[in-house]
């Protein structure tokens, strides 16, 4: 399990090839997020943001199978096509892999103290939450754990 | 010993504030992160603003996102931010 919060670049290759050496490991899903468009830093709230991911990689852990899983998210200074955050996550089989892989990126988008400021020829804005974002994370049910950003319906459709 | 809380602001909030952090004694009667919200925009000006009545925030105790009506103690530590916009 490797949780990181870096200024450094990282490798995907790498890290997962790090992550997969367990002969029960059968698929590995990993996602990469990068700078859209404009150049922006990031800000975050150190130790709470290790402390928020390694609640959503439990999180994840009680619902699928996850051997072992890296999350990288890097902070400061980031040009456009620069890569941000990562998450992969080593599993028995894909769709447990697949769900883990999402859901952690879900979550993290919500729940972890990171914030974005971007840098136009304007000036600078900090960016505003998305409201799809917490939708995205509301659609998982029943997290325990963390707090929804909105109390999620009572009862999923 | 003072009975004091630590308060950490950041992204807009902490650039409004022009703060990133302070120490304060807990007043007797602020006992939950809604309180302690109503307590610090009492201070008027760039407070009044940043801590406004309606804007979204968010809070953390000890780390840990909280909602308003979380309860704080003295050696807590707090914090105030906007709604997060990582990944």
């Amino acid at each position: 399990m490797r949780i990181s919060v870096q200024t450094e670049d990282f490798d995907l290759g790498a890290e997962v090839k790090a992550i997969s050496g367990n002969p029960k490991i059968g698929a590995v899903a990993s996602f990469v997020g990068l700078v859209r468009d404009v150049a922006m830093t990031l800000e975050h709230y150190p130790g709470m943001t290790e402390r928020a991911i390694a609640k959503i990689v439990d999180e994840a852990k009680s619902r699928w199978q996850v051997i072992d899983c890296a999350v990288i998210h890097r902070y400061g200074a980031l040009q456009p096509n620069d890569q941000i955050v990562m998450v992969a996550v080593a599993s028995g089989h894909r769709g447990d892999a697949f769900a883990a892989c999402e859901f952690i990126m879900d979550y993290l988008k919500t729940q972890a103290p990171f914030w974005k400021k971007e840098q136009t020829e304007e000036g600078t804005r900090w960016v505003e939450a998305k409201a799809e974002d917490d939708k995205a994370a509301e659609r998982w049910p029943d997290v325990r754990g963390l707090i929804p950003v909105k109390r999620p319906p009572s009862a999923m459709g | 010993m003072r009975l004091k809380v630590r308060i950490l602001y950041f992204a807009s909030i902490r650039e409004k504030l022009g703060r990133d952090s302070e120490e304060i004694d807990l007043p007797a009667d602020v006992a939950t992160i809604a309180a302690l919200r109503t307590h610090l925009r009492a201070r008027g000006g760039a407070w009044a603003d940043a801590l406004a009545e309606g804007k979204l925030l968010r809070a953390a105790v000890n780390q840990d996102m909280a909602q308003p009506a979380a309860a704080i103690k003295a050696g807590d530590e707090v914090a105030f931010f906007p709604p997060v916009t990582g990944g």
